[in-house]
């Protein structure tokens, strides 16, 4: 006698709750044969409002987190998505994947996670500098993580062109909104489901999904919203994201890389979202008559 | 010379000491410069560049337009493809070292001219703005051979033509700040000097014409508004660099938006300067003067609200009154003057739109009851008390030697408030404990923190805001990110 499955509700992932959209609104997704794979969540306006408040509350929590602390918490999301693998190849199947490239898929997409954590407490020494400055200071500058990012995940990719995006913004101690991609969603929910069970405080990464077209306008012109990243190729999107960023001068890293080589990830995607703040101190008697060392 | 008439401190005078202006060689007309040679500007037109501490012209200078602009990045391109693009990090540092030695040889030439078109006073433009322009083009042009150290796993590349369009607060060393990193990293350069205040970068192409740098490496185009916007716009520039208002930012980002250039703003400023009830008050005074007067507070970074805490507000207060009645506003050629002249007429009007905003608002004014000379465009040093965070004086960029105090009790108060403001410059903080000295400068969210001090600068320390201030960086080796390609 066979088992009655049971289907999973894909919700969307919000201040670390998994909320229904605020609209009600939902599409429907297919696999290549045509059958329904899932009813998605459309999302609105209001919950891209409501995923950035929730990016901005917690943005001061972990930008102070120890660099230690957030490497642990990223390899931890490491761990989780080792403990789902199969899922993940599943799902990615699912939506039209080949098996060796789906295992193919998540296993970068673990490795990548290791590779960002082990990078959580090491770019500030390679970013950061100690300026040699004519007069008597102690002059440095330190990278900061740039505020609330907007990230609109590529279209073409479930996972890996997501997280390829969010774990460079949160290493660097950023918090984000992500918008998965609109015809591939259903890994951005599970991976939503992998931060949840790993100590990654809530609101640090939040993912919407629904329309492109509809939704990359409240993702780019929000305005507490500081910097805004983008995958892909589309002219037209790119334009406008940038022309949204205008009116309080957001960040636009646009990036078109083919996320399945073991080289697209670095250092300088995490740069792309830092600030770099110089601090001056007066240093006492350098170089007058009491110097002497 | 102005004297002073506030009886309560005038128990001296001092005695006229002006700069010789003898010794410089201004012509009475400036066309462009453009692929290593002077032309004429397409349109015919030239304007007056005024001294504004006497309202007198000081020289013509070419309005370029369109067509010039387009024929300077031509140059440029030109130059980039056959010359400087290919040259070696090597030979291109040693023409930017060249142009720095010569530059510190006319050192006080350019003072003088800098104070003369500009109106700030000769003790700045001779000890802080030309040294420092002179020591930004030493200190890159060491870059040039090293720039694979700079970023490491990766191959750097220059991007091509850099677009420049600077300010008029600081003219020579914006133009120092534009032009060196770009050299240094193998880029040509077209720089527009703001309209009033075109003569130093003038100059500057004297100089790099005596230097023999190859002909397009550098073209300085001057004029508007709409020469600079020919710039943002042309299709064969590869990186726009500005510097300027926050307004202005926003229309080149979005005149870019639809290209792939690269861009480094550098914006407007309403920056924090907080007094805590430990800081030496004395010397913080001396630090709240130098942060909101140094350059009649036409400065991106000035520390224009200031914030005390309230258990010192009162003598804080009271020293800054009378430090303020010390200041000496007048002749910017003058070694004794402390603030010169308001850089124009314009600005003049938008400072007094200002004080006047601030005093409808219901805020509490005080002004140094200096003497002011009767031609020329000045403005007395002006506090406002009694303001609040939302009060216009508070919240908007005034670019000028007008400063709000605000009270507060506790630190986690002055963070919140310093902070709510949507500009991200820079900071400063006064207070004895090094522990709540790194508590602030942490979470001010500020590109440039001073502890203890206000105002300083240097070409090894990268300067640059957060959010609406802008991006991007210039100075130090964080300078160098605006002008390469990594791959």
């Amino acid at each position: 006698m066979s088992r009655l499955e049971i289907l999973k509700t894909y919700k969307i992932y919000i201040g670390g709750q998994f909320p229904r959209t605020e609209s009600g609104r939902y599409y429907q997704i297919q696999d290549g044969k045509g059958k329904v794979i899932g009813n998605i969540c459309m999302s609105s306006k209001k919950d891209v409002r409501n995923a950035v408040s929730a990016a901005r509350k917690t943005f001061g929590g972990w930008a102070e987190r120890s660099a230690f602390n957030r490497s642990q918490i990223l390899y931890r999301i490491a761990e989780m998505l080792e403990g789902r693998r199969d899922q993940f190849i599943n799902e990615l199947m699912i939506q039209g994947s080949s098996k060796a490239n789906a295992e193919k898929e998540i296993d970068l997409t673990i490795d990548r996670t290791v590779y960002y954590a082990g990078w959580c407490d090491k770019y500030q020494q390679l970013l950061s500098s100690v300026n040699p400055v004519s007069s008597a200071h102690f002059n440095f500058s330190v990278v900061e993580p740039t505020g609330v990012v907007s990230i609109i995940a590529d279209e073409n990719s479930s996972l890996i062109g997501m997280i390829s995006l969010i774990l460079p913004a949160i290493a660097g101690g950023n918090t984000c909104v992500v918008l998965a991609s609109e015809k591939l969603p259903l890994c951005s929910i599970t991976f939503a489901e992998v931060l949840n069970t790993s100590d990654l405080p809530a609101g640090v990464v939040n993912i919407v999904t629904g329309k492109r077209a509809e939704l990359i306008e409240p993702m780019g012109n929000h305005m507490d919203v500081n910097a805004t990243v983008y995958s892909g190729s589309n002219a037209d999107e790119i334009k406008k994201l940038k022309e949204l960023a205008v009116q309080n001068v957001k960040r636009v890293k646009t990036y078109n890389k083919k996320w399945m080589n073991e080289e697209s990830q670095d250092l300088y995607m995490i740069s792309d979202l830092q600030e770099v703040k110089t601090t001056w101190h007066p240093i006492e008697n350098i170089g007058g008559a009491t110097s002497s060392y | 010379m102005a004297k002073k008439t506030d009886k309560k401190i005038s128990s001296w005078d001092f005695s006229p000491s002006p700069e010789g202006i003898s010794h410089i060689e201004l012509k009475d007309k400036y066309d462009l410069f453009i692929d290593g040679k002077w032309v004429k500007p397409s349109s015919g037109k030239y304007f007056e560049s005024i001294n504004p501490s006497n309202e007198e012209k000081i020289s013509s200078v070419a309005h370029a337009n369109q067509a010039d602009v387009d024929k300077a990045v031509k140059a440029a391109r030109k130059a980039y493809n056959g010359v400087w693009g290919k040259m070696s990090g090597k030979e291109r540092g040693k023409y930017i070292y060249r142009i720095a030695r010569m530059m510190q040889e006319k050192a006080r030439e350019l003072a003088v001219i800098e104070t003369l078109d500009g109106g700030k006073p000769i003790r700045e433009s001779r000890d802080i703005d030309i040294p420092l322009a002179c020591n930004h083009f030493f200190y890159y042009a060491g870059w040039a051979d090293k720039l694979d150290y700079a970023f490491p796993n990766r191959k750097v590349e220059s991007l091509g033509v850099a677009g420049q369009i600077i300010p008029w607060n600081f003219p020579l060393l914006m133009a120092a700040w534009k032009i060196a990193p770009a050299l240094a990293a193998g880029n040509t350069v077209v720089l527009k000097p703001a309209e009033s205040t075109s003569l130093t970068a003038l100059k500057l192409a004297e100089i790099i014409e005596e230097s023999g740098l190859p002909a397009g490496v550098v073209n300085i185009v001057t004029g508007f508004g709409d020469t600079g916007a020919a710039i943002v716009n042309h299709p064969d520039v590869d990186k726009v660099a500005f510097t300027g208002s926050t307004d202005v930012g926003k229309i080149i980002q979005k005149a870019i938006s639809g290209t792939d250039k690269k861009a480094t703003l550098e914006l407007g400023g309403k920056s924090a300067n907080i007094i805590l009830e430990d800081a030496p008050i004395d010397q913080a005074v001396e630090g709240i003067v130098n942060g909101i007067f140094f350059n009649q507070g036409h400065v991106c970074c000035a520390g224009s609200r200031l914030f005390v805490q309230e258990s010192v507000a009162d003598v804080v207060v009271k020293k800054l009154k009378q430090r303020l009645d010390s200041l000496y506003v007048g002749n910017p050629l003058d070694k004794n003057t402390d603030i010169g002249a308001i850089n124009s007429k314009e600005q003049l009007q938008t400072i007094k739109k200002y004080i006047k905003i601030g005093q409808e608002e219901g805020a509490e004014m005080y002004q140094s009851p200096c003497s002011i000379p009767t031609k020329g465009y000045f403005c007395p040093p002006t506090l406002f008390t009694n303001v609040a965070q939302s009060s216009v004086i508070v919240q908007q960029e005034i670019f000028g030697p007008v400063l709000t105090i605000q009270t507060f009790r506790t630190v986690d108060e002055v963070i919140q408030k310093a902070n709510n403001t949507p500009f991200g410059l820079a900071a400063g903080v006064w207070t004895d404990k090094g522990s709540r000295i790194f508590n602030l400068t942490t979470k001010l969210r500020a590109g440039v923190v001073w502890a203890n001090t206000y105002n300083k600068f240097d070409p090894t320390s990268p300067f640059g805001g957060y959010k609406e201030s802008g991006f991007g960086r210039e100075g130090g080796l964080h300078g160098l990110e605006a002008y390469v390609k990594l791959s």
